[in-house]
């Protein structure tokens, strides 16, 4: 049983080595006047017997152009200009401003020359250093520091990585992608946040990993997201370290399979800076792992020290939550599986209800492992090795390990919708144009069977006059240029409408 | 005689009016030309082959995580329930507008529903029959046809459920299912479009089924996706001014979170939120959804509104208390719980802080509003109706209602 840890020691040990080593390497090669070209290993793909996974299940390989941001110049003025596929360098120098990104497939790469970093500084004025809505987004290489909201916000955006950022008080969250799927965040590092520092919320299929994250209210969460992987991470003196959790409420209400696995939990015991009414603002300072509400998380390897609340806390909605309920949530936690963790010096201070329910054992101490509230079919292996609390209806797992699960990145990028020609012009039409053109009758503009006699087989036509109508019939209004519509758009558009026969 | 001039019916005893409402129509009018249903979809539809009108828009080019219809810029929307036949959704744009479904002929749907105020009403809490106060302020149906939910509370989880509170409560069109029956099926013109609208029925006469099927085919028909903030999410970024776009990005900011419960494509998550905005003075707090699901963590509860076409259904909040957008985003820079009754201990939603917002941005977070207006599928009010009544709905009429 010993040699588990040892071989996973040396397993970090190989890592963290091999980590160092890309990252010196990649250094170490940079020279002042001429940078190397961004760093291929995200876009090559992986040898087949590589374990683990890298960002090339996620990204669309680089395929535009390079554009260069020096200081005193405008990263969003470079955003503004990408196009699908462009990478954006942004080099060393002080940029104060608020980088959204409304497009699909553009890369950011801070370039980091002699330990000088390309900062975002918001200086609390600005809101958030990056927000996006794309997919295919990648933010790599940047140090952001002193925003009030966010340092990397992303809202519905698929196939993203976020990683290698140095994020320094940015707010209430440091890097929260939000409704997005197959997307991995790595190498970061954040402190001073006073919500979560990594925080994925109502998301599928993303791998936390090799993270270092100190001195925030939460350093981990997981909220409302399903196949998560939080893998070496090293989450310490936050007020709680790693949680996986429900918050009723939300539109999506589920958050199962999660596993948490070759983390550095150690001494969070930060004093909770949380918003007064935030979520984390309940969270007992000495929390190490939080699981609430959620259903199948595994919680396996992990160096679990120090923590002077307790190692693990397992607890129901009711317990934990200070919200209104959501009659739309289950809110036991369910089906969890402890596996092997190194579980020592937890629990010196408890405080709060654990410290009452631990009076109540006649312990002034806190446990490695604590469960409160509801929940049914989870499971621990060797349990006498720690000191429980509420453990009594738990099974010994069958399982022993995770090793199956490598990632729970989709293996290539989740590709969009397919939409026939046909169908995207139905959308456009009806959507559209019918506000406006019926078939026969006089709507707003003229009726489409006029406008089909006076364009018989001139869809060039009409797909120019919708960009830039000019005023030609006193009976009927100006049309407003349609300019938003794909010049390709236009001219199926155009197209179509001389086919429509009712 | 006009049917809104029949304001004596109301001193009459309900079987009486009953009786004699139909038959003033049917004696004072002459013999109306016959309404046709349109045989085409209203716009935002294409017409199958099996004569059934399916939405269309430029959002079914994208997905959603969990098909949630939740997310960002180029998010799914939520199920649309669409497929009522052209004739449905036209008879109901004639029910919509006709008054003879309240009891007294003197309000319509449209009364609170006023295609001219963004399908609500400009009120701050809505006026019933006999000038009755009601308890809440009128809800726009933009998009209705998204929606899982429906009244402030989320107590009715379908168009057709929902309508029956209106339709039936006494200070609101106060009829009764008895006189609504009975009024349409004596109305020879409604007999026939019921007909037309339903041609696979077994009876002959019109049911309470069909009548709200139609009603809700036209309220499904509502929809607006087409604004100058849809054109910058479809990729055409010129279609905002850089203060707009500043103002999306307050509003999308997790500073402001806005967008966390008004969340794009439809702005609204369809949650249930706890804010705490204060009640017009002298009113007693409104326990929303407390009252509804029986659990008091959720006293004072609402449903979160979509903002589509927001600048158009002022004033705002289920209260009405606010009479602009400027005072509306102001009240949530104001600080968690400031508006709370002291004897109040309320679950305030966990997005509600203090983001200290400036002036400027509380500016631009008002003009980003401003796009997410349109109003180019707005339905066309019938220029006649079946019971030959007049329109009721626009507000000279509604003042001499009062």
């Amino acid at each position: 049983m010993m040699k588990k840890p040892k071989r996973w020691l040396g397993l970090m040990a190989v890592l963290v080595l091999f980590t160092a080593g890309v990252w010196v390497g990649r250094i170490m090669y940079k020279t002042q006047s001429t940078p190397p070209p961004p760093p291929t290993f995200f876009r090559s793909p992986p040898a087949p017997d590589t374990a683990g996974a890298s960002g090339d299940q996620v990204i669309t390989p680089v395929s535009g152009t390079v554009i260069e941001v020096r200081d005193g110049e405008l990263i969003q003025a470079a955003v503004a200009q990408a196009r699908s596929g462009d990478l954006i360098r942004v080099y060393p120098g002080r940029y104060k401003e608020t980088v959204y990104i409304d497009k699909e497939n553009i890369s950011l790469q801070g370039v980091i020359q002699e330990g000088k970093w390309p900062t975002l500084d918001g200086e609390k004025e600005l809101n958030d250093a990056f927000l996006y809505s794309g997919n295919g987004i990648l933010i790599e290489n940047f140090k952001i520091v002193n925003y009030k909201g966010n340092g990397v916000m992303g809202q519905a955006g698929n196939n993203f990585v976020i990683r290698n950022n140095w994020v320094l008080d940015a707010g209430v969250y440091g890097i929260f992608p939000e409704f997005g799927k197959n997307g991995l965040i790595e190498h970061n590092i954040l402190t001073g946040i006073e919500d979560a520092a990594i925080y994925v919320g109502m998301c599928d299929n993303v791998d936390v990993r090799h993270n270092e994250v100190y001195g925030n209210v939460a350093g981990i969460e997981i909220e409302n997201s399903r196949h998560v992987l939080v893998e070496n991470n090293h989450s310490y003196n936050n007020t709680g370290g790693i949680l996986v959790f429900i918050t009723p409420g939300l539109p999506i209400k589920t958050c199962y399979d999660v596993i948490v696995r070759n983390n550095f939990v150690n001494d969070n015991n930060h004093v909770n800076f949380g918003a007064p009414g935030s979520l984390v603002a309940g969270i007992p300072s000495g929390t190490g792992i939080l699981v609430m509400a959620a259903d199948q998380v595994t919680i396996e390897n992990n160096i679990i020290t120090g923590n002077n609340n307790a190692g693990i806390t397992v607890t129901d909605l009711a317990y934990g939550a200070n919200t209104a309920n959501d009659p739309g949530v289950e809110p036991n936690p369910d089906r969890l599986v402890i596996l092997d963790n190194i579980m020592i010096d937890n629990g010196n201070s408890p405080v709060g209800e654990l410290k009452a329910l631990m009076m109540t054992k006649l312990s002034t101490r806190g446990p490695d492992i604590v469960a409160v509230g509801g929940g049914a079919g989870s499971c621990i292996v060797n349990r006498d090795r720690y000191r429980t609390v509420g453990l009594g209806d738990w099974a010994q797992c069958q399982v022993t390990d995770t090793r199956a699960i490598q990632t729970y990145m989709l293996d290539k990028p989740i590709a969009p919708r397919e939409i026939s020609e046909k169908e995207r012009v139905k959308m456009a039409y009806y959507g559209i144009c019918s506000g406006c053109h019926a078939y026969e009758v006089r709507m707003v503009g003229p009726p489409t069977l006029v406008i089909q006699a006076l364009y018989q087989n001139d869809p060039q036509g009409i797909a120019d006059y919708i960009v830039k109508p000019e005023h030609m019939r006193e009976d009927f209004p100006e049309m407003p240029p349609q300019k938003y519509l794909s010049k390709d758009l236009r001219l199926a558009l155009a197209e179509y409408l001389l086919t429509v026969k009712q | 005689m006009r049917i809104s001039d029949m304001r004596f019916l109301q001193f009459l005893p309900g079987t009486l009016s009953l009786l004699l409402l139909p038959i003033i129509v049917l004696t004072q009018r002459p013999a109306p030309e016959p309404i046709e249903l349109a045989k085409n979809c209203p716009p935002g539809f294409e017409l199958t082959d099996d004569n059934r009108c399916v939405s269309r828009s430029l959002y079914q080019q994208y997905q959603s995580l969990q098909n949630s219809g939740v997310g960002g810029l180029k998010t799914g929307l939520p199920k649309v329930r669409d497929g009522f036949s052209p004739q449905q959704i036209d008879l109901g744009r004639y029910l919509f507008f006709d008054p003879i479904l309240s009891r007294d002929g003197s309000l319509s749907c449209a009364s609170c529903h006023n295609p001219e105020l963004g399908l609500s009403d400009g009120l701050t809490r809505s006026v019933g029959i006999d000038g009755r106060e009601g308890s809440r302020n009128a809800p726009s149906l933009w998009n209705v046809s998204f929606m899982k939910s429906f009244y402030w509370d989320a107590r009715a989880n379908t168009l057709e459920e929902q309508m029956e509170g209106p339709l039936y409560a006494p200070n609101e069109m106060g009829t009764t299912p008895h006189q609504l029956l009975n009024t349409l099926n004596r109305l020879p013109a409604y007999q026939r479009l019921f007909a037309q609208a339903f041609p696979d029925r077994s009876g002959e006469k019109i049911s309470l089924k069909e009548i709200y099927t139609a009603l809700a085919a036209f309220e499904c028909s509502l929809i607006s996706l087409n604004s100058r903030y849809d054109h910058y999410a479809h990729g055409y970024h010129e279609a905002l001014t850089k203060q707009e776009i500043e103002g999306l990005n307050v509003f999308r900011s997790f500073v402001a979170r806005c967008a966390e419960c008004h969340t794009p494509p439809l702005f609204t998550n369809q949650q249930i939120a706890v804010l705490g905005t204060p009640e017009p003075d002298g009113r007693p707090l409104d326990p929303g959804a407390e009252k509804i699901f029986g659990d008091a963590t959720m006293r004072a509860g609402f449903k979160v509104p979509s903002l589509r076409n927001i600048a158009k259904t002022a004033p705002y909040m289920h209260s009405g208390r606010f009479a602009t957008l400027r005072e509306t985003v102001e009240f949530y820079n104001k600080g968690r719980g400031h508006a709370v009754p002291q004897d109040e201990d309320l679950r305030i939603h966990w997005h509600i802080s203090e983001p200290n917002l400036s002036e400027y941005e509380l500016d631009r977070l008002v003009d980003f509003l401003k796009t997410l207006t349109d109003e180019t599928f707005k339905p066309r009010v019938p220029e006649k109706l079946a019971s030959g009544a007049e329109p009721v709905h626009n507000p000279n009429a509604r003042k001499m209602g009062k």
